[in-house]
């Protein structure tokens, strides 16, 4: 069997002495989509910052590999360089620094962590401008200071853009859906559909349905109270679109 | 010409004897009349009167110029060192100091091999050539000459007679005193006066380099000049002094430092800077300060005390000073605009950055005396370690400085629990149409911004660089390009360590 991209097991995380992470299961194959959907509060987005090494959590048990390597052992920005990607939920404003500039200070960080020599101006602003014209991410936002004054749409298409460039082995898009008016959310789920590929995967966390139509995931995780309680094929989103998650309350083993 | 009738009556306080001994030695030899053989590279030690004859004599100075001193050593006598700014060092005995080529305390490093490694690694990240560490380092016999190094004296020839054309004057104060005599007596001190400070005062009586410039009528300087253009005499003196005059029309862009660290044995460092902009003329003053801040401890660092000071005496003149501070071990400094002309207009623009033991007094005043006069001052603190940052800023208006503005913006940023950062404004206002504002943030760098970045990749000293470059925006925009591109460079490594 092939290495998974991610597998997270038994995993069990806190912080500041309440246990929000209670054992999530969870093993993503090469090239597959997951989406996971739960309630407000269940632990979803905890999920995505204890996998990108946010400081806050204390983890408890359990373990993480990422292409066979102990996740758990890396700072953020080794996590970053070994092809994790985490899409914010709320993406962080930096006053000052164009999104450029930031781009292009992110993409050769993780070259050097990689050993790999920078990337000359001349690719980087071909690679930016492919990037950003397949978003509809024009020049001037990209001379703006990185999400200073954004709008919540132009927030995720940043992400959507950062992801692009860095080229990711594991994508996590936390609710990249969410603020994302009609004709965005095309875009968007274009450019991620367009990043689907046999060697990345990705772990997409929305609360709504309408998004898997685009992004058709392989499997659908619902998440409760700390864990994954369900898991099924797209149908389960719909399922769940019609019922709401009272059915899956304690339903875990 | 010896001047020997002259001695008795200029130095009352010197006893008999030495002046019948000086009168009595070879005329032409001591026609300063003092006892130090002028061969000798070294002054004596301490300050006295002496001191004073000894470094006019050195610099082949005129009568004028010798008498100009005394006086203002005979006011420094009269004064008594500062206390009000937050900063806190051991007292500085001034008799225990040279005041010209002192001696090296210790040893010069023979070679590379023996200079700190952590300059070494500094030149390294900084992208310093080889042949010039070697001279910066202050290595005993470096393997280039300094002109060579400062791009051949033919180099500096060619572009001095390009300024030449243009009837720029560019050369060293002592030059300029010689050569230049009028010009200097008409301005020197009509910025700073001598009796202005402490420091400045003790300037006056024993500056020893510096840089003269003198821009005509009309002219538009073609180049920006940088002191690393002007061979300096081998030793940078510890205390500068120089003088710009933009005449009417004129503009000039004046450099001044570089980011690669200097090694030097001076402790103290009081230079004065004095400019003058005529009618419509505009002065843009940019320095980029990385002296040596000491050992890890703060040992061997450099007390920088300084007097700048621009004067807009012309109507609609401009002088805009932009400084980035990061080296040093105290820093003391205010560089100034005095608005007297209508209309004029001044600026400030800072990032002052502390870290390990650093304490930076620094700030600016912004005197409006003209009317409509205008002044604008940006200041970015940053301090890290267990660093003391402190804004302190002046703004007045005279009664006669109708419909003065400006407007003040003081933003620092703390990073880690161990540093201080204090604004401390004072603003004055004798007449009623003036409108002063005043904006200040402190702020820390948050572990949000911090998580966001090393997701990205970044470790965290790249992200406390990226985030701090961003906080100091708005003022490296108006730094010269050449400068802003090491000055991104310098914040980086200024703050290595800060985090973690
Ligand atoms: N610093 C903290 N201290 C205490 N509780 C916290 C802290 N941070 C998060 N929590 C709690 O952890 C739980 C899970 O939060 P999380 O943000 O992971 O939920 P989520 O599933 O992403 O919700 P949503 O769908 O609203 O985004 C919530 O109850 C939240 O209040
Ligand atoms: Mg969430």
């Amino acid at each position: 069997m092939t290495t998974p991209i991610l597998e997270i097991r038994n995993l069990h995380a806190r912080i500041e002495e309440r246990e929000i992470l209670k054992g999530v299961n969870l093993i993503i194959p090469p090239g597959e989509v997951h989406a996971v959907m739960g309630r407000n509060g269940s632990g979803k987005s905890t999920l995505s910052y204890v996998l990108a090494g946010k400081e806050d959590y204390e983890i408890t048990e359990g373990e993480v590999l990422l292409d066979g390597e102990n996740l758990l052992e890396m700072d953020p920005a080794e996590r970053a360089a070994a092809g994790l990607f985490l899409a914010f939920q709320y993406p962080i404003e930096i006053p000052g620094v164009a999104t450029m500039t930031f781009l292009k200070a992110a993409i050769n960080a993780q070259r050097k962590a990689r050993g790999e020599g920078e990337l000359s101006t001349p690719d980087f602003m071909r690679a930016v401008k492919t990037a950003g014209t397949e978003l509809n991410v024009d020049t001037d936002m990209l001379k703006r200071p990185l999400n200073v004054g954004f709008s919540g749409g132009e927030k995720k298409r940043a992400e959507v853009l950062q992801m692009a460039l860095l080229q990711p082995k594991m994508c996590i898009l936390d609710e990249t859906d969410s603020g994302l008016d009609i004709d965005a959310l095309q875009v968007v789920s274009k450019g991620v559909n367009a990043l689907r590929a046999a060697n990345r995967s990705m772990l997409v966390i929305t609360h709504y349905q309408r998004l898997l139509n685009h992004i058709v995931p392989d499997v659908v995780h619902v998440f409760s109270d700390g864990r994954i309680v369900e898991s099924g094929d797209k149908d389960l989103a719909l399922q769940l679109e019609a019922k709401g998650y009272a059915d899956f309350d304690g339903a875990a083993a | 010409m010896a001047d020997y009738d002259h001695i008795p009556t200029l130095k009352e306080n010197i006893d008999r004897a030495t002046v019948d001994s000086v009168l009595s030695l070879d005329v032409d030899k001591y026609k300063y009349g003092f006892e130090t053989d002028i061969e000798s590279d070294m002054a004596p030690k301490g300050l006295s009167e002496d001191t004073v004859r000894f470094i006019s004599a050195k610099k082949n100075e005129p009568e004028w110029m010798l008498e100009w001193r005394l006086d203002a050593y005979k006011r420094f006598l009269t004064l008594t060192e500062p206390t009000w700014a937050k900063v806190h060092y051991p007292q500085i005995d001034l008799q225990d100091m040279y005041y010209y080529a002192a001696p090296k305390s210790t040893p010069a490093p023979k070679s590379l091999d023996e200079v700190d490694p952590a300059l070494i690694a500094m030149y390294d990240k900084l992208g310093v050539p080889l042949r010039e560490r070697e001279i910066l380092a202050g290595v005993e016999r470096p393997n280039v000459a300094v002109d060579a190094v400062m791009d051949s004296v033919s180099v500096v020839t060619t572009f001095r007679e390009e300024l030449a054309k243009v009837g720029i004057i560019f050369c060293s104060i002592a030059e300029a005193i010689r050569e230049h005599p009028d010009l200097v007596r008409k301005y020197l001190a009509s910025v700073v006066p001598v009796s202005d400070n402490y420091y400045a005062t003790l300037n006056s009586a024993v500056f020893t380099d510096g840089s003269f410039v003198y821009i005509p009528k009309g002219v538009r300087c073609p180049m920006e000049l940088s002191t690393y253009f002007r061979i300096n005499e081998k030793k940078t003196g510890q205390f500068e002094r120089t003088l710009i005059i933009a005449e009417a029309d004129s503009y000039v862009s004046y450099l001044e430092g570089c980011t690669a660290p200097m090694r030097d044995e001076n402790q103290l460092h009081a230079a004065v800077v004095e400019l003058v902009a005529l009618d419509n003329a505009e002065i843009k003053y940019s320095t980029v300060q990385n002296w040596y801040p000491g050992d890890k401890d703060g040992k061997g660092g450099i007390y920088n005390f300084v007097t700048k000071r621009g004067d807009c005496r012309g109507a609609n003149s401009k002088i805009s000073w932009t400084q980035v501070e990061t080296g040093s071990a105290i820093t003391w400094k205010y560089p100034s605009c005095i608005l007297r002309g209508d209309g004029s207009r001044g600026e400030f623009y800072s990032i002052a950055i502390s870290n390990g033991h650093q304490q930076v007094d620094s700030g600016t005043k912004m005197i409006h005396l003209g009317k409509n006069t205008s002044s604008r001052i940006i200041s970015k603190g940053i301090a890290a370690g267990f660093s003391d940052n402190t804004y302190r800023g002046q703004v007045s208006a005279h009664a006669k400085a109708k419909n003065a503005r400006n407007f003040t913006q003081c933003d620092s940023l703390l990073i880690g629990d161990t540093c201080g950062a204090h604004t401390v404004p004072y603003i004055e206002s004798r007449n009623g149409s003036a409108v002063f504002e005043h904006e200040a943030t402190t702020s820390k760098i948050s572990d949000d911004q911090m998580f966001y970045c090393q997701q990205r990749g970044l470790n965290e000293e790249e992200a406390v660089a990226l985030i701090v470059n961003g906080f100091v925006r708005d003022v490296l925009q108006h730094l010269p390009m050449e400068f802003m591109v090491e000055t991104q460079k310098l914040i980086a490594i200024s703050l290595e360590g800060s985090v973690g």
